[in-house]
């Protein structure tokens, strides 16, 4: 690869700037809030002690923890279930004109409206967030794969009917490597979507979670501390999810697509 | 020339397509053409008369509408590795690193058997087209001339009966064009191959061909013939050669 490096890319470039915007609204926010002398609104030192104080007495991690493994066990699923879905309606014509229409009517729907649904068929516990999180997660996994596929350079998918190749191989060194890229971008999509959903979900369905955090610190007792602290949180490990699958796009094996 | 001996029989070959209106657009006009084993035959055209058209039925890709296309006398019914395609915008995967493209068409032939057989094979015909060094490269990080040396030594390795090139080199600088030229001659000096080199470049038809052919406007047929009479090293800038190169481009209607 050519190196290309200005100093646009070296990490202070990169970190420096994006770090004057937040303090900066950091600070807006501080000074908004010592005029108004409001006496709810929280200062953001108040929300620093109030998250400390979850630190201290160890309920963060279990709220952390909670809402991330909803997220792992229904995204996992979602990317268990899309990936054969997607190649395969990518692949097989019939197939894709037969569910994408199907796809396309569900997809739209917001993952909150699901929410009643859940609570019907699976109560109040750790299924329903999961259900939330694999249903909105697994439409733009699905969706993008497929879209891989169609997008396949015929020239590939000649040479390899050229060389005459099983389909074992065309499969393995062709269809899936020139889709890994696509998969990626899917993964992106739907972990950002599941991190979403789950908040949602846990504001009204569960008793721990992020989600479930916001709103108890809220009705016991107006902690608008926590409340404001825990969107910091859930705002900061989003960005780490996020960050955590762009990792993906290092892959040697992915790489080409980002490149030139 | 006998019969037996012809590699490739192409007998009265069509093609149309039909387009939006439903009207039938006649492409390839009945063509009819015999290349001898170990031949190297170019077909010259203007731009758009159907040359990859053409090609795409030789290599099995498309069916014509009327005629057949017969290597060692057995119908072509879609595409094999004994006729291995190079096209002008390359194939080369760029997932895969050299080495792993060289070993890709060995999947389909029965060549090499295990492993280290078929990268011993790939780094073979890497050191051949001179890309020893370069064996666990993407092809990200190679320059235009280095992937077409991939592209001709993925389709070396499972030795093809005939390599079909669609205008190969015309995507590359003229410089690279030229030594890649030279470069396929030297190779297919040490492997025979019956090669059918599809160009609008004249020269290059001239530079590296046994034998000439030149196609008509849309729909294309067969307007003349020539047998390039000269022995290699050849010189463009002979006689001889602009001779020819001034015939050619005369039924071009240049």
């Amino acid at each position: 690869m050519t190196s290309r490096t200005t100093r646009w890319d070296s990490w202070p470039a990169r970190v420096v700037p994006p770090m004057l915007v937040i303090g900066a609204i950091v600070a807006l926010w501080w000074w908004v809030v010592a005029r108004d002398d409001s006496a709810i609104f929280p200062t953001p030192w108040a929300v620093l002690t109030g998250a400390w104080e979850l630190v201290k007495d160890g309920t963060l991690f279990e709220h952390i923890g909670a809402s991330l493994m909803r997220v792992g066990i229904g995204f996992g699923l979602a990317l268990v279930v899309a990936i054969p879905l997607g190649l395969w309606m990518g692949w097989v014509t019939p197939a894709y004109r037969t569910l994408n229409p199907l796809f396309q009517m569900l997809r739209p729907i917001s993952p909150i409206a699901w929410i009643p649904l859940a609570i019907l068929w699976f109560g109040v516990g750790n299924v329903s967030p999961v259900f939330l999180i694999f249903i909105s997660s697994v439409f733009p996994m699905v969706v993008q794969t497929i879209s891989g596929v169609h997008t396949i350079e015929r020239r590939y998918l000649r040479a390899a009917a050229n060389f005459g190749v099983p389909r074992s191989v065309l499969f393995r060194q062709v269809v899936i490597p020139a889709v890994l890229p696509e998969v990626v971008v899917g993964m992106r999509i739907g972990i950002g979507v599941a991190w979403l959903v789950v908040v949602a979900a846990e504001m009204i369905a569960l008793h721990s979670g992020l989600g479930y955090l916001i709103m108890d610190s809220r009705n016991a007792g107006n902690r608008y501390d926590l409340v404001v602290a825990s969107m910091v949180i859930i705002g900061l490990i989003g960005l780490l999810l996020d960050g955590l699958t762009r990792l993906l796009e290092r892959l040697k094996t992915v790489r080409w697509r980002y490149v030139r | 020339m006998s019969a037996e001996k012809m590699k490739i029989e192409i007998d009265a070959i069509t093609k149309g397509f039909t387009d939006a209106r439903g009207k039938v657009l006649p492409v390839v006009g009945g063509i009819g053409l015999q290349v001898a084993e170990g031949e190297f035959l170019a077909i010259v055209g203007p731009s758009g008369c159907g040359k990859s058209t053409l090609m795409n039925m030789l290599a099995g890709f498309e069916q014509p509408d009327a005629g057949s296309v017969r290597i060692d006398g057995r119908p072509v019914s879609g595409p094999s590795p004994k006729a291995i395609v190079i096209s002008q915008q390359g194939s080369v995967f760029p997932w895969l690193t050299v080495q792993q493209n060289l070993m890709f068409g060995l999947n389909g032939t029965a060549h090499a058997e295990t492993a280290q057989e078929r990268a011993a094979l790939a780094d073979h015909y890497a050191a051949m087209v001179g890309l020893k060094g370069f064996e666990n490269a993407y092809p990200h990080e190679l320059s235009g001339g280095m992937l077409k040396r991939v592209e001709l030594a993925r389709a070396f390795i499972v030795k093809p009966d005939i390599l079909y090139l669609d205008e190969p080199f015309s995507a590359l600088d003229a410089l690279m064009n030229m030594r890649m030229r030279n470069e396929l001659l030297r190779i297919l000096a040490e492997e025979r191959h019956t090669v059918l080199l599809i160009t609008h470049d004249v020269e290059e038809a001239i530079y590296m061909a046994d034998r000439i052919v030149v196609l008509s406007p849309r729909p294309t047929t067969i307007q003349a013939s020539f047998t390039v009479d000269m022995p290699h090293p050849r010189r463009i800038a002979s006689v001889q050669a602009q001779q020819l190169r001034e015939a050619i481009l005369a039924q071009l209607g240049l």
